[in-house]
């Protein structure tokens, strides 16, 4: 048997040694995890490598915070765990990855190849239960396959429309001994997909349907931002003044002040962007994918408009709504072949139209309500964006939301001109998503000022990575927007169900001494007055800071669009509504 | 409507699993799924034959292409490919048989019109084998059970399809005609549309050949 090729450029290497070598080869220098029997080996050569571990609190959280600093930075994120049940535990961080295309790549470790299938202590077939949340999977026994495998995962992950991936890697595997080769690991190039080119000739018919709109209109989404091709759509929007509306996550991708800009479309979506889409004769959508909370029902969706699909993922198109162009590629790529064939045109009368369908829109609007005594999430929100603004942090304030009322309020009243600047669970809308993603999103960009805005069920979900913020003296601001409920399904237990709250009151600790448990500073707000010093305090402390806002228990987002209604049929805040019905604390 | 589609799939462990998942959640129900061994190494060759309204085609090629695993998708109708599905069927003819011992010779007369073969014969048995059409064989099962034959058993392999005559690009290169130029030609005029895809079907001297059933 030949000896061993042990030369300085092909070491030979433990399988758990190889893991940490590809790992740093493809530029990771964080990794979220937590350990376990089966991925032993593999904690055991992390000593060796010059990559810094967090160790979360649930592994739930590790998939977390690898998806917040894959949104927060634009690299892979990276998640490592144990087999069983630490594997199960990254299953919905994974599918949250999945529904909004992020970058992530997890590691797991598996019993030793000769057990697999037959039930052995913390084996589970984790490669089975993601097939349908990852864009691919794989299971690693040969500790020769472990470098290509996880090179062949990071290059799927980022490929074309981005995505979670998991290698699951048995224990033999780490534990045996291979030549390391970072080059010769490299995966053959990704191939192409066939249905990937923006078509010459579809090239051409866009334009002419462009150029003979009246009322066109840009829908800007995800992969606004995925393709970088902000200054792309700008330039586009510009050429031919339409106006631009984005999807939640979306935000970011346009400026607000711009007079083209619409803000954000949909179920909670302002009135006027949603019936500018009803009566367009021209969407162009733009890395977006006419999600069911864009579009309302789709029998009446923007009856009168033809449809330009701009879109990197063929399955997408035509999937929801029917489109009359479509033009598959990278966004930025096709946005660049489109732009010199582009004529200009200064007509500025369709935006006109628009801005007048704002009507009495602001008089409605929570901004704008008297202060009456009562602290109202919007206007919490609305001033943590006004502080930042007037203190000149905004473009470096990375805010990240959990799911439900407050995430919506924040869509509307926090104004990001910024790409990567909201990081937000969309597609699957995962509850517990802010503290950990916001930890990823920090160690990804430590020079920002990172906010978690949750609610106070959310919160609780995953409150116990506080400890992983206190055990890395990491500095994230959280805002707990504190009603006492489950917000959005209170609200839709009052629209559609009588107002039953069949378990929507929900019982919070003290979430301050919560906090200070963990070493963290914090402080309770329940006037308007206190918002802006107290987020200032917060922001200026150099440390993490809790705030507990104590808000008004039931209060509606508004606009509205129930399941099954038409993207016009909105329910609009009561006009005359100042005061809400609390129900008082008993 | 039945869609069939061909694909060219990695030879590795789980790929059926990946691609019976992608249909399961899509809900769309599989009629047939084959799958066996190709004329490429390490490609396996399934043909799946599934139950979808007529759009959902594209999504159904989109969807498989996007599975890493996926080499090749392509679609094909009726008329433009031999379809060929292989059945065992084990009849019931023995002295307890509706014609008793005469029921032989009537089963071996309605396998001769179906041009099916005797593969087995037993005291109380024949195995019937035929290939052909999914209405041929069919038709076979049909008459063998409105004559009053106990059908034993049925297996069916499920379609399997190959294009004929108008070849895929994929086919043209390994015939070493790139970009579908027959060797020796002069090369067209450059056009502005691109290389076609490797499914995209270029069309051949060879006339459209009536349907073999």
């Amino acid at each position: 048997m030949s000896k061993p090729n042990n030369t300085q450029s092909n070491p030979t290497l433990t399988g758990a040694e190889i893991v940490w070598a590809t790992l740093a080869g493809e530029g990771v220098s964080t990794v979220f995890g937590y350990p376990g029997g089966a991925i032993l080996p593999v904690y055991d050569a992390l000593r060796k490598f010059p990559i810094h571990h967090v160790l979360v609190r649930h592994e739930q959280g590790a998939a977390h915070m690898a998806d917040g600093y894959a949104r927060a930075s634009g690299r892979v994120g990276v998640a490592v765990a144990t087999s069983g049940p630490g594997a199960t535990n990254l299953v919905t961080g994974i599918a949250t990855a999945m529904l909004d295309s992020i970058p992530i790549v997890c590691i797991t470790g598996q019993v030793s190849s000769k057990l697999l299938g037959s039930d052995a202590f913390q084996e589970i077939d984790i490669t089975g239960i993601t097939l349908p949340i990852t864009k691919h999977n794989f299971l690693v026994s040969r500790v020769e396959d472990i470098a290509p495998t996880i090179r062949k995962a990071f290059q799927i992950a980022v490929a074309g429309r981005p995505g979670p991936v998991l290698v699951d890697i048995t224990k033999d595997a780490q534990q045996a001994s291979a030549p390391f080769d970072f080059a010769a690991a490299a995966p053959a190039p990704h191939r192409p997909h066939p249905m990937l080119r923006a078509e010459t000739n579809s090239i051409e018919q866009a334009i002419e349907l462009i150029t003979a709109a009246k009322r066109p209109l840009i829908l800007a989404g995800h992969g606004v931002l995925i393709s970088e091709a902000e200054s792309q759509l700008l330039a586009f929007a510009e050429r031919r003044q339409i106006p631009v509306a984005s999807t939640l996550l979306g935000l970011g991708c346009f400026p607000t002040g711009h007079p083209l800009a619409l803000g954000m479309m949909g179920m909670h979506g302002e009135a006027w962007v949603n019936n500018a889409i009803q009566q367009s004769d021209l969407l162009l959508a733009f890395g977006m994918r006419f999600d069911d909370r864009v579009t309302g029902t789709l029998a009446t969706y923007a009856p009168h408009a033809k449809k330009i699909h701009i879109e990197i993922d063929p399955s997408e198109i035509d999937k929801n709504v029917r489109a009359d162009v479509a033009l598959i590629g990278d966004l930025r790529t096709v946005l660049e072949s489109l732009l010199p064939l582009l004529p200009s045109q200064s007509d500025t009368s369709w935006i006109g139209e628009v801005n007048r369908m704002k009507g009495d829109a602001s008089v409605r609007d929570i901004i704008n309500l008297p202060d009456n005594g009562h602290l109202y999430a919007a206007h919490v929100i609305h001033d943590i964006w006004r502080e930042a603004k007037e203190s000149g942090r905004l473009a470096d304030t990375i805010i990240v939301t959990d799911v439900g009322q407050h995430q919506m309020w924040e869509a509307q009243y926090f104004r990001h001109d910024t790409p990567r600047t909201l990081i937000t669970s969309g597609g699957l809308g995962t509850m517990g998503f802010a503290l950990p993603a916001a930890i990823g999103a920090k160690f990804a960009c430590p020079e920002k000022d990172v906010w978690v805005i949750a609610g106070d069920g959310g919160f609780q979900m995953t409150a116990a990575e506080l400890s992983t913020i206190q055990q890395e003296h990491i500095s994230v601001n959280i805002a707990v927007i504190n009603n006492g409920f489950l917000g959005m399904v209170r609200q839709w237990q009052e629209i559609f169900y009588d107002k039953n709250y069949s378990c929507t009151p929900i019982l919070s600790p003290d979430f301050v001494a919560l906090a200070a448990a963990h070493g963290i500073a914090g402080a309770h707000v329940q006037k308007r007055s206190d918002v802006i010093p107290t987020v200032t305090r917060a922001r200026t402390s150099g440390h993490p800071f809790l705030i507990n806002f104590q808000v008004e228990k039931e209060d509606g987002v508004y606009p509205m669009i129930a399941p099954g209604s038409a993207l016009h049929e909105m329910v609009r805040r009561p006009a005359a509504d100042p005061l809400i019905e609390t129900s008082e604390a008993e | 409507m039945l869609h069939t589609f061909v694909a060219l799939v990695q030879d590795k462990p789980g790929v059926l699993t990946r691609v019976a998942s992608l249909f399961r959640r899509l809900s769309i129900n599989i009629v047939s799924l084959t799958v066996g061994e190709s004329e490429q190494p390490d490609t396996s060759r399934m043909t799946i034959v599934c139950e979808a309204p007529e759009t959902a085609a594209h999504r159904i090629r989109a969807s498989l292409y996007k599975l890493e695993i996926t080499n090749d998708v392509d679609e094909v109708g009726r008329s433009e490919a031999v379809i060929r599905e292989l059945c065992l069927i084990k009849v019931a003819a023995g002295p307890t048989a509706p014609s008793g011992l005469q029921s032989r010779s009537q089963i071996f007369e309605l396998a001769n019109v179906f041009r099916a073969r005797v593969v087995d014969l037993a005291p109380e048995s024949i195995m019937l084998e035929m290939t052909g059409g999914t209405s041929k064989i069919e038709g076979l099962i049909q008459v063998l059970r409105e004559s009053g034959y106990t059908i034993l058993e049925v297996s069916r392999t499920g379609r399997m399809a190959m294009r004929r005559g108008k070849h895929t690009s994929r086919v043209l290169q390994a015939l070493g005609q790139a970009n579908g130029i027959p060797s020796g030609k002069p090369a067209p005029k450059p056009k502005q549309t691109p290389r076609p895809s490797a499914t995209e079907v270029i069309p051949s001297e060879f006339p459209n050949l009536p349907d073999e059933d």
